[in-house]
């Protein structure tokens, strides 16, 4: 990151993005926590923790989301039974393997039984980590979720300052707000770019920026992002006569890199996708001002996305994240893609096609797993998608 | 003497190990798993019993002081010579029984060219049956339904044409005629054949002639030994169909891991990779299990896999192995799942990728699967022995051994050409405690 | 989390032995009567599921619960299940997520047929207890997008750091104060009482003494029940319909009864077959059984002479034998504690301590693990518990793998096989430590 800035062209940014997506030892992650003495390095799986508190801890919070398909998974399948998805077995490969022993903390998100039962593992695994579940509230109201959620964002605070070794500040708190209230706008800007010229923006490149930012410290990747919107502002790519789709169903297994890539070689620009919802869970900014962890907890319950892991209260807006997300960047038509044995993605895929349906909006349905290898099949049905997209809209 | 039949009947071949009192191998036997299984049974320790004859040989020929080489062409001739008497015997049983096929007037108005037919074939085939057991011939396959079979064929798809006669209704007494001969159990008189065989071999090889008193005297009183059935036990993978009673059934995981232990007494963790199943077990000191995993529900990985891929690739199973050793950069195979194995082999040979180097990765993936099944039992403690098929393929083995170091550092990693009988081996020596249990509690009665 | 299968299928060669499973039965056949005839009586229903349900409250507005994991256990057992979770992957839901959920949905789309061959009421409400499995948050989004009724939310936290807090216990007596009740309330249109609810809580707790006291009989050397299969039976009332009220103590009284009898006389569990054989190993078991294969399943136990001495699964609906009681006298907070103990919404630590106490303690030759390619909640990290609960007793554990409700799921060759490979290691390391003593 040492090029002034500006002058980066999107290929050098992505390539340094590139290298940190292919780091499956954390390199970036490691030096920033040998760089001083006493710096900690607390990990999290998706979908959403608060950042905010680990880094007015002092702290660097690394995203995990599995090994992708370059990691070669040993000992991970030894705790896992074939119909269970692959994201917990190859991360027990990275930390059995030594690929996170630099990490301190591991944060357990509410996402599903089995990421809530690998909290208890990693506990037994791992006893010298601090690790956590964390539990997020599925009750929406202040005084109620909002309470019991203030008072969870307490113990991890303390949590955190127990492992420090001193408070944590609510002047911390707020500095971190301001820090990941600037990263939201940045990634919100970004995926807006991409809404209005997603041939300016590819999807891997979009991923490959998000996945970054799990591994960098939130400035540096706030410059990244700033570098890479400025450079992609400055050359025009060609445009394609794609279709436009919403990605869903990724919010936690990630996808290959390759799977992104063959949609938009199929004829499907990605125009918004549930990819690494932590990146941007928090659909507007957080009071700087005032209690942070209250304003932390507000953020949640009002303003953050929706989506399988969260219950909605109402039945008529249950899916409607889905359609408006459609309207907003003028997608045609939505993909589902959901890592297999996802429970959350598969049990809720019905009822969102059911909402589609009624809202006139096509779709199609396929599962993958984060080292799938065969991109064909997939390429067929993108391709068959995109052409029938086209074909019914008279293009 | 007193001896212990352990049978392990597999999903393909069904294998029989025969021992003595002191737990010494005496004779091992492999037949193909027929539809009968009681059969297959009896057909191996037939065979086991067999081969346990000829131990016998040689272990009183060499009491008397025989000169290894000239003893040991000696037992090759007499195991040719008894190998043609026993093919003979079935050959002719199978030409009996296809003329039987007549009963019941399915061919009737073919019967007359049929029957000239099968005169031919049987003719030209019992033609080439000294051929086939001549010294330094090769057979693919030692079973008497793969030779006769192949010979049969080429044959009577021969006489069929010179005869004006459809292929089919040779092939079709055939088929028939080998499930029943096949499932006829042995026809027994072993020693009447071993002495035709060593009639056989005195007339012919005239080098033996002044010691053939001396062999035939040693071989009679060797075929003197009665060999008394101790007891017998039975394991594998058709265990719920064994045709024994429950006390004479022993679970298959038992009986590898004392097998594995009885040849190689240090072994702590074996591996099996068999077609239908792959297993990790754990044994103390004493060949006891104390641990054991096996593929979950999921057959991917298994032996069964590489089948598919052969298939896929209209190779020879054998053939998969020395391919893949010819990789250096193996393909990065993520699934193991059987149903999108050939799929998978079509992208990629599409994308460009080396046949070789795919093969490669696909053998080191469904060791992947094993190691963490290794893994799930508990890991590598000490010396490790793999048995099953896939131990024979030497591309898998190379994986094998690169992923052991890597994840269990040095450790002694055994595999015995005689793996295939570790099972069979394990349940002779089980039958063998049984007799010895039973026996202890009448002296104590 | 169950009833008897349908009598058809019941040899009862000796009527005294079965006569707590015939009472079973008969309730459970009332219940289901009842659901059945709510549109004639009026009777409004609640539909919940058994981990963290709220029997007692449910009760105190005469609202009738209707659980559909039960449903889809009955469905399994008369084998009717295969079709429901086939019609649901036809209607779109993906063959691999649960099949309880697919059977219910199937269930529904095949004209939502009860047991007793009349047809299931419309729910008025769904009390969307969310205790322990992810899964009920999805089952009742699907079951709410199909009947569009009032859903109540009820968030137990996770106890992932083997405890609860004073921060839990105020989150849930918060949302039942201030939401479950008064939602409550309007769907019932009866007020709430407190002493009722009072007064049915006491009688939880009295037939959870009788329950607790039946499962400990197994501690004894020959077991007189089968805590999984058998304990399936005993657990149905009170994990059902029947929790807080009369017939529960009735109930679990004349069980209790039934088995000290069976235990002052030295008599091993009852089966299908009649009374066990001798009592050869003793297990703890981990996870659901299979529903489809049911029978089959227990006889590849009885008929080895395996006897179930504790199984985490009889805890679904409530963890009793380490204390707990439903406590009148704090009647929120006490439904706020149960939702939180109950098994599967422990941590994988405190479910290792759980299982390592019931082989110590039911002195037992070792863990069984059923992994149920439906339950992500149980199955999820068992590969881990079995290596713990091994490490710690010494003892050797097996694992297996089933479903609850898919019978394409069951392979009973391959089942049998490694439950005789077990009982044969058992055996066998048995006699090698009588050996080496």
């Amino acid at each position: 990151m040492g090029a002034p800035l500006n002058m980066s062209s999107t290929a050098v940014i992505i390539n340094r993005a590139t290298q940190i997506f292919e780091d499956l030892s954390f390199s970036a992650a490691r030096e920033w926590k040998a760089a001083q003495p006493g710096r900690k390095v607390v990990g999290y799986l998706p979908i959403y923790v608060p950042r905010e508190i680990i880094h007015a801890a002092g702290m660097l919070p690394l995203g995990i989301v599995g090994g992708g398909d370059r990691l070669e998974v040993v000992h991970g399948d030894a705790y896992y039974q074939s119909y269970i998805c692959r994201i917990p077995r190859s991360t027990v490969e990275l930390g059995l393997s030594g690929r996170l022993d630099f990490v301190d903390g591991m944060l357990f998100p509410s996402i599903c039984d089995v990421i809530r039962n690998l909290s208890g593992m990693w506990k037994l695994m791992f006893p010298h980590v601090y690790s956590r579940y964390f539990d997020v509230p599925q009750n929406y109201a202040d005084e109620i979720g909002g309470n019991y959620y203030v008072n969870e964002l307490a113990e991890l605070r303390d949590d955190l300052a127990r492992l420090r070794g001193a408070p944590v500040t609510d002047d911390e708190l707020r500095h971190a707000i301001a820090l990941y209230n600037e990263n939201r706008q940045l990634v919100r800007e970004l995926y807006g770019y991409r809404a209005e010229q997603p041939w300016q923006v590819p999807a891997a490149e979009v991923h490959l920026l998000m996945r970054a930012g799990l591994v960098l410290p939130v400035e540096q990747h706030s410059a990244m992002l700033r570098d890479y919107l400025a450079a992609a502002r400055l050359v025009q790519r060609p445009r394609r006569d794609n279709c436009r789709i919403v990605l869903t169903g990724t919010f936690c297994e990630q996808p290959p890199l390759n799977l992104i890539k063959s949609l938009e070689l199929a004829g499907c620009y990605v125009v918004d996708d549930d990819l690494l919802l932590v990146t941007r869970w928090l659909t507007s900014d957080v009071p700087v001002e005032g209690d942070p962890l209250r304003n932390l907890a507000t953020a949640f319950l009002h303003h953050s996305e929706s989506t399988a892991a969260k219950f909605e209260p109402d039945q008529r807006e249950k899916g409607q994240h889905l359609v408006r997300a459609v309207r907003r960047t003028g997608a045609e038509g939505v993909i589902f893609a959901c890592p297999s044995f996802c429970d959350p993605a598969l049990l809720d895929r019905p009822i969102l096609q059911h909402v589609l349906a009624d809202a006139g909006i096509p779709c199609i349905a396929f599962k993958y797993a984060e080292n799938s290898g065969q991109m064909q099949p997939i390429r067929e049905q993108a391709g068959t998608f995109a052409d029938s997209i086209k074909l019914w809209s008279g293009r | 003497m007193r001896t212990y039949v352990g049978i392990d009947l597999g999903s393909t071949t069904t294998k029989a190990v025969l021992i003595d009192d002191d737990s010494r191998v005496l004779g091992r036997g492999i037949t193909n798993s027929r539809s009968n299984y009681a059969t297959a049974a009896r057909v191996a320790s037939e065979e086991a019993r067999i081969d346990g004859r000829f131990t016998l040989f040689h272990r009183a020929l060499q009491r008397d002081g025989d000169p290894g080489d000239r003893l040991e062409l000696f037992l090759a001739a007499l195991e040719r010579a008894f190998r043609l008497e026993q093919f003979q015997e079935q050959l002719a049983d199978l030409e009996r029984t296809c003329n039987g096929q007549f009963r019941g007037g399915r061919f009737a108005e073919l019967e007359a060219g049929v029957r000239r037919a099968l005169d031919e074939v049987f003719k030209r085939v019992r033609s080439e049956v000294a051929a086939m057991f001549a010294p330094g011939a090769r057979r693919k396959s030692d079973f008497f339904r793969d030779i006769a079979g192949a010979h049969y064929y080429t044959h009577a798809e021969a006489v069929g044409r010179e005869l004006s006669l459809p292929y089919e209704i040779l092939l079709n007494i055939y088929d028939k005629s080998i499930l029943e001969v096949e499932n006829r159990p042995p026809a027994g008189d072993l020693s009447g054949k071993f002495r035709r065989a060593l009639q056989k071999i005195l007339a012919e090889d005239g080098h033996i002639g002044q010691q053939a008193a001396h062999l035939q005297h040693v071989i009679e009183d060797t075929l003197d030994v009665d060999l008394e059935d101790g007891y017998l036990v039975g394991t594998g993978y058709g265990r719920v169909t064994l045709p024994f009673s429950k006390e004479h059934i022993r679970s298959e995981i038992l009986c590898h891991g004392l097998g594995a232990h009885m040849m190689y007494p240090n072994t702590r963790t074996v591996l099996d990779i068999g077609g239908q199943d792959t297993k990790g077990i754990q044994v103390d000191g004493d060949g006891i299990v104390t641990s054991f995993q096996m593929n979950d529900r999921c057959a991917a990985g298994c032996g069964r896999y590489l089948g598919y891929i052969a298939d896929e690739m209209s190779i020879g199973l054998h053939e998969l192995g020395p391919m893949a050793m010819k990789s250096d950069c193996p393909s990065r195979i993520n699934s193991t799942c059987t149903v999108f194995a050939g799929a998978e082999l079509r992208d990629r040979l599409s994308l460009g990728e080396k046949r070789e180097d795919i093969v490669a990765g696909l053998h080191r993936a469904i060791i992947l699967r094993a190691i963490s099944i290794i893994s799930r039992s508990g890991g590598v403690t000490n010396e490790f022995t793999f048995t099953g098929g896939v131990a024979k393929n030497e591309a898998a083995v190379r994986e094998l051994r690169q992923l052991i170091k890597a994840n269990y550092g040095d450790v002694v990693i055994n595999i015995n050409p005689d793996s295939i009988y570790t099972g069979a081996l394990g349940a002779a020596e089980f039958a063998r405690r049984a007799y010895e249990g039973g026996a202890r509690q009448e002296a104590q009665a | 989390m169950t009833t008897a299968a349908p009598a058809a299928r019941t040899p009862t060669r000796d009527v005294e032995k079965d006569a707590s499973m015939q009472k079973q039965k008969a309730m459970m056949a009332a219940h289901y009567d009842r659901l059945t005839s709510a549109p004639e009586t009026g009777a409004k229903v609640c539909s919940t599921f058994v981990p963290g349900n709220l029997n007692e409250l449910i009760g105190c507005f005469d609202l009738l619960n209707n659980l559909p994991e039960v449903n889809a256990i009955q469905s399994g057992l008369r084998r009717v299940s295969g079709q429901y979770v086939m019609e649901a992957e036809k209607i779109g839901h993906s063959e691999d997520v649960c099949t309880y959920v697919k059977s219910d949905i199937g269930m529904m789309a095949k004209g939502n047929i009860a047991p007793n061959g009349q047809k299931f009421p419309n729910p008025d409400v769904l009390l969307l207890s969310y205790t322990g499995c992810f899964t009920f948050m999805k089952w009742f989004e699907l079951l709410r997008e199909q009947f569009k009724c009032e859903t109540i939310m009820l968030h137990t936290p996770y106890m992932g750091d083997g405890r609860f807090t004073p921060n839990m216990i105020e989150y849930m007596v918060k949302q039942l104060r201030d939401e479950v009740i008064p939602k409550l309330e309007r769907v019932s249109g009866v007020k709430f009482d407190i002493d009722r609810l009072r007064e049915r809580l006491k009688k939880s707790a009295q037939a959870e003494d009788d329950l607790v006291h039946v499962l400990q009989t197994a501690r004894n050397t020959p077991s007189p029940i089968d805590a999984y299969f058998g304990g399936i039976y005993y657990i149905g009332p009170i994990f059902g319909a029947f929790r807080g009220t009369d017939d529960a103590i009735d109930y679990y009284r004349f069980l209790r009864n039934e088995i000290d009898e069976r235990l002052a006389q030295g008599r091993g569990p009852v089966t299908p077959e009649g009374d066990m054989g001798r009592e050869r190993y003793r297990l703890v078991v981990e996870g659901p059984p299979n529903y489809t294969h049911f029978r089959q399943f227990w006889k590849m136990f009885y008929d080895e002479g395996a006897v179930v001495v504790a199984s985490s699964y009889t805890k679904v609906g409530g963890v009793y034998d380490f204390g707990f009681r439903h406590d009148a006298s704090r009647p929120l907070e006490t439904l706020a504690e149960y939702c939180l103990g109950v098994y599967t919404n422990r941590s994988l630590p405190m479910r290792i301590d759980m299982l390592t106490n019931y082989v110590e303690d039911y002195r037992a030759d070792g863990l069984l693990i059923n992994s149920i390619k439906s339950c992500n909640s149980f199955s999820a990290g068992q590969l881990l518990m079995m290596r713990e609960v091994e490490k710690r007793t010494g003892k050797p554990a097996a694992f297996i793998e089933s479903d609850l409700v898919d019978p394409r799921y069951f392979s009973a060759a391959n089942i049998k096989n490694r439950l005789e490979s077990y009982f044969q290691m058992v055996e066998q390391r048995r006699a090698s430590a009588r050996t080496a003593a």
